[in-house]
């Protein structure tokens, strides 16, 4: 990831007075040609995971269970049917049955099905699940995965910008004191980040939880609940403790070191050479001369920490047995519940996009030189 | 060639390098020690198998140095059989017709300072229709017997004493594993009875009642503390798996990251180079790659369709090969397509192929290797990720699956810590071993971060 963003030099332009409207129909722009260039690879996305669901034919399995449940249903609460003997009931079954297949379009070519699919996933159309029921009761696929998001967020929105603030802050302190024992350390422990973060959970909880008995294993709250809300709110930093740690540990040393390179290369830079021998204060020379320049490739590695973060969600919080999105995931896949696991995947990759999204826009507004649709290109 | 070698050579001004190459070297080593030690099939087998191989092992025990720190002597396995002779002394008399006594005397030594785990003992007898009744006994250091049962048995049984409510109450309420080997002195309420060394003696005083009709039998203590590594809830000894886990997590790692490096590497040349559509279809592909979610999908095709390891492989390549490198590789391909040897080489009549792989490749591949090297713990952590997740391959034994089975039976919770660490330490080692050597060659292959 460093040489990448070493590659996308940003040299900082002077800003001669901003036209307002004018960055404002680029961004705008921008963001609706981004917006559609990533609503099209969803897409793309999501249709892979249905092929990739559906090879099996479980997608099929599914509502084919479904519609016959549903039709036998019908039958047999039917009190002008009740007389009739069970062979023809059975008959009457297969008859709505097939109706119900026809009419959902079951009976037409894969290619064809798997566009159905396409928009039943993509609008977390996914019916019910077959075993997981949300906390109030409902068997909706949506409100299942819905239910468990806020969760997921709070755990890894908490996490992320802890680390991504702490890192870019004590990266500028250290390019300052560069060749100092801080610096030297921190470039020592900077391969501590090939560990993913669960792994870093389980030491953790081996000693804080298991051996030091002073937090607790995992989940989110005491059980059962407190009832008031500082109460609550209490438990639940008390349970967001070591998982908030886990991501940190995982990843600081190495984006710090990575933060630290990178100002190290643009303070060398003639512009801030100039900078300095026109007087300019330490900070003025921090703020627009270096984190300016270097701030659209911070934000673009912070993309892909947040993308592969997404994912490690799922272990992370099987291991602190966190109710997010990625648990719920891991326990769809123990029992084999084919709508949830679908669903979340789809979510996940909801997820994926906004965040690319989001950061795209981020980026825009940062970066000067990205003119889509604008008159100058660069 | 020379350059290369003495960037090689460079590495070695590294400390942390050189702690990552021996930690490397050492797992080559290991694994190769493994393949060599249980052979592959050999290995499935002992790992997949149950009683019949591991029955005369203890049950989640910790290996045998942890005892170095509760500072005590602790018992490890004594197995005795009847077939194997020496002190045990197997002795038959003809009382009347057709029915003769078969005695068995299992004298042995017992030096330790705690209790065993476990005792059971495994009856074996031969016989038409009678079948042979027995009355074991058991005699402590200091002389007293204790009536262990009087029974009929069949062909083949198994007397768990440990779990035998009348020898419990015949012992005072002690587990019969504590009771059989506790000082009668430090017996007391409240207090943890002291075990007595010395010689004990188990006796079976059998009869039977045909001719031809034999008796053997096979006690097992089980130890408190088993091997160099321990036993898992299977009874099955962990070293086979934390043996094999390193080839299989260093194949694993390096296949994924070869394919998945070279295959993008190779597409990104390709691409800056025919330019047009196909750059553009590469690039749109890394973009729609981005977003989607490999580690859901891998659980999909696990959960769906296989979770043999050499398909996951297969598929983690697939899934890896339109990544982000794609674009660093990309542009400086793109650099590299205009210097004039390039030029020079299609003046000549170099056609495109041989020009984009003898020409092109060679120029960027040093680049290759520090992000290969630091892609393989990436690997071999997501072959654990997938194992943790129980997705793991079923047949082989790996580090992943250890951690997996420690995770679904509680082993933190127990405090059966050896179970947890040891795989975490080996995986952890081998994390930092290639991520060591991967920074240090990152800093020799990029000339702008070695002033820095």
């Amino acid at each position: 990831m460093t040489t990448e963003v070493l590659t996308q030099q940003a040299a900082p332009r002077s800003r001669v007075g901003i036209r307002l409207p004018d960055t404002l129909t680029r961004i705008l722009r921008y963001t609706l040609y981004r917006g559609v260039a990533l609503f099209i690879t969803v897409v793309v996305g999501v249709y892979l995971t249905v092929l990739i669901a559906n090879m099996g034919g479980y997608l099929d399995t599914i509502r084919m269970a479904q519609i016959r449940e549903a039709a036998g249903m019908i039958v047999l609460t039917d009190p002008q049917l009740q007389a009739l003997p069970p062979s023809e009931l059975r008959q009457r079954i297969d008859e709505i049955a097939a109706i119900e297949i026809q009419r959902l379009r079951l009976d037409q070519p894969f290619f064809i099905r798997s566009l159905d699919y396409l928009t039943d996933a993509l609008t977390l159309t996914l019916g019910r699940a077959e075993h997981l029921s949300s906390d109030s009761g409902s068997r909706q696929v949506r409100l299942i995965i819905f239910e468990r998001l806020p969760a997921t967020i709070l755990l890894f929105a908490t996490g992320n910008l802890t680390l991504f603030f702490t890192s870019v802050f004590v990266a500028l302190y250290l390019s300052r004191r560069y060749g100092s024992l801080l610096d030297k350390m921190v470039i020592a422990l900077a391969p501590t980040s090939a560990p993913p973060g669960w792994f870093y959970g389980i030491f953790l909880i081996l000693i804080f939880a298991s051996l030091l008995r002073l937090l607790p294993f995992g989940g989110m709250v005491d059980a059962p609940p407190p009832e008031t809300v500082p109460e609550y709110v209490l438990s639940l930093i008390r349970h967001m403790i070591l998982p908030v740690t886990a991501i940190i540990i995982n990843a600081i040393f190495n984006s710090i070191y990575n933060w630290r390179t990178f100002f190290l290369i643009y303070s060398s830079e003639d512009y801030v050479e100039l900078a300095k021998a026109k007087g300019l204060s330490s900070r003025a020379i921090e703020r627009r001369y270096i984190l300016r320049p270097t701030l659209p490739p911070i934000v673009t590695s912070f993309a892909f920490t947040l993308i592969f973060l997404w994912q490690g969600a799922i272990i992370l919080e099987t291991v602190f047995t966190w109710p997010g999105l990625g648990r719920l995931l891991y326990q769809a896949v123990s029992i084999f519940d084919v709508p949830v696991i679908v669903g979340s995947v789809v979510l996940i990759a909801y997820l994926l996009a906004i965040t690319v999204f989001l950061l795209d826009i981020v980026y825009a507004i940062l970066d000067p030189r990205v003119k889509v649709g604008g008159e100058r290109r660069v | 060639m020379s350059t290369f070698l003495q960037n090689l050579k460079e590495l070695t001004h590294y400390r942390s390098a050189i702690f990552g190459l021996f930690v490397i070297l050492g797992l080559v080593v290991w694994a190769i020690y493994a393949v060599v030690a249980v052979p592959y099939d050999q290995a499935i087998q002992l790992w997949r198998g149950g009683e019949e191989i591991w029955g005369d092992y203890p049950k989640n025990v910790p290996p045998q140095w942890s005892a170095i720190f509760s500072g005590k002597n602790l018992p490890t396995t004594i197995v005795l059989n009847s077939r194997q002779g020496g002190e045990i002394r197997k002795e038959s008399q003809e009382v009347a017709d057709d029915m003769r006594t078969v005695d068995i005397t299992m004298p042995f030594h017992y030096p330790f300072d705690d209790f065993p785990n476990e005792i059971n003992l495994f009856l074996e007898s031969k016989f038409q229709q009678r079948k042979p009744h027995l009355n074991i006994f058991w005699r402590t250091p200091d002389g007293r017997q204790i009536a262990l049962g009087e029974f009929s048995i069949g062909a083949t049984e198994r007397f768990a004493l440990s779990i035998d409510q009348r020898l419990t109450r015949r012992l005072g309420g002690l587990a019969p594993e504590v009771g059989l080997f506790a000082d009668p002195a430090t017996v007391k309420e409240g207090a943890k009875p002291v075990s007595l060394k010395g010689k004990y003696e188990l006796v079976i005083e059998g009869l039977v009642f045909e001719k031809g009709s034999d008796i053997d039998a096979k006690l097992v203590l089980y130890g408190q503390v088993h091997g160099l590594a321990g036993t898992d809830h299977r009874r099955r000894d962990i070293m086979i798996a934390l043996l094999w886990g390193a080839p299989i997590a260093l194949a694993f790692g390096f296949l994924a990251a070869v394919g998945s490096t070279l295959l993008s590497f190779s597409l990104a040349a390709i691409g800056s180079w025919f330019g047009g559509w196909v750059d553009g279809l590469i690039q749109r592909l890394t973009e729609v790659n981005v977003i989607l979610p490999v580690l859901p999908i891998l659980i999909l095709i696990g959960t769906f369709y296989s979770r043999s390891i050499w398909v996951i492989l297969g598929v983690v390549i697939l899934l890896s090969i339109f990544s982000l490198s794609i674009k660093v590789y990309r542009s400086m391909f793109l650099q590299v397509k205009e210097l004039p040897y390039i030029e020079a080489a299609r003046a000549y009549g170099a056609n495109d192929l041989r020009l984009v792989f003898r020409y092109m490749m060679p120029k960027v591949l040093p680049v290759l290797i520090p992000s290969f090297v630091t892609l393989i713990p990436s690997y071999v952590f997501l072959e654990a990720s997938l194992a943790v997740l129980g997705l793991g391959d079923p047949v082989l034994p790996t580090w992943g699956k250890v951690l997996n089975d420690a995770y679904s039976n509680g082993a933190l919770y127990k405090g059966m810590y050896y179970w947890v660490l040891e795989p975490a330490m080996l995986l952890m080692v081998t994390g930092l071993g290639f991520a060591t050597v991967g920074f240090a060659l990152d800093r020799i292959f990029n000339p702008r971060l070695r002033e820095v």
